[in-house]
């Protein structure tokens, strides 16, 4: 099974890690979890790193999770790569925009471990 | 005449979506179950309180006030190691917990789960003070136990679109 990076994106410190330890108990072979409490510091990072996951919180002060993805989109940084959103929002209408905003899964906070799993493992590619 | 969103904005059917926010929260998030109890988190001493801002359908706040102690353990069950002191990483969890109750709760309502955004978390802490509101709709007051330790948590409703 071939090795990813990750990219979490979340202004909080303790979400980021629960994430990273989300993804551990999923089982995905992590070789480097890459962490940005906003998105300018991810669109930053993303121009010197290559990642093949990118989870986003979406309500970030400065720059929110859907701008991230737009700006991201536009710069065309990590263009193949799947996006999927991690948020407390969670009405149909927010699901909707993340996905045209270019997002490719969705995760409502609170999550379990299996959740994460369901939505992020059919997006890879770890042949 | 009453709007359908304000027929719906009643304590009554609020109270027991908070209930359940509250548990989802913790059980998933901590591991831990979280119940409705009469007491209420500890008076006098030094609290940290967690709000959130709610705006749209609804504006008002959400509110997590808890002691020290609670804080602490709320933060060891979520990053899996007790935190020596009131750190910046302590106030992060209870802002987060707080971000998820509120969130939860909201989405139990179709009205606001859609027209109702939420803040950033902001942490206070200190001893004997209160949230003041200019105006309230309604306000929901409840205490939950996890383990052996007491929280506060509000929803004061200020006005509804």
């Amino acid at each position: 099974m071939s090795e990813i990076a990750a990219l979490i994106v979340d202004d909080s410190s303790v979400m980021r890690k629960i994430v990273e330890r989300a993804l551990r108990q999923a089982g995905l072979p992590l070789s480097k979890v890459h962490e940005a409490s906003s998105g300018v510091e991810a669109l930053d990072l993303l121009k010197n790193e290559r990642v093949q996951l990118i989870l986003s919180d979406i309500n970030m002060p400065m720059m929110d999770g859907l701008e991230f993805l737009r700006q991201m989109r536009a710069q065309e940084l990590a263009t193949d790569v799947p996006v999927v959103m991690i948020t407390t929002e969670s009405s149909e209408e927010h699901v909707k925009e993340a996905i045209l905003s270019g997002a490719q899964g969705y995760i409502r906070k609170p999550f379990t471990a299996e959740q994460v799993k369901e939505r992020v493992l059919p997006l890879l590619d770890l042949a | 005449m009453a709007t359908p969103a304000r027929e719906l904005l009643q304590e009554s059917v609020h109270t027991p979506h908070l209930d359940d926010a509250v548990d989802e929260v913790f059980r998933l998030m901590m591991g831990v179950p979280c119940f409705p109890v009469e007491q209420s988190a500890a008076e006098g001493k030094e609290t940290i309180t967690a709000v959130i801002g709610l705006a749209g359908a609804m504006s008002g706040a959400c509110t997590l006030r808890c002691d020290l102690q609670a804080a602490l353990r709320m933060a060891e069950c979520m990053v899996g190691t007790r935190p020596p002191e009131l750190d910046a990483m302590v106030k992060d969890a209870i802002g987060e917990v707080c971000n998820m109750v509120a969130g939860a709760w909201k989405g139990k309502h179709p009205t606001l789960a859609s027209g109702c955004m939420l803040s950033t978390p902001a942490v206070v802490t200190g001893t004997n003070y209160q949230l003041h509101m200019q105006q309230q709709e309604f306000r929901i007051d409840r205490n939950y136990h996890f383990e052996e330790h007491t929280i506060s948590v509000s929803i004061i409703c200020e006005a509804i679109q």
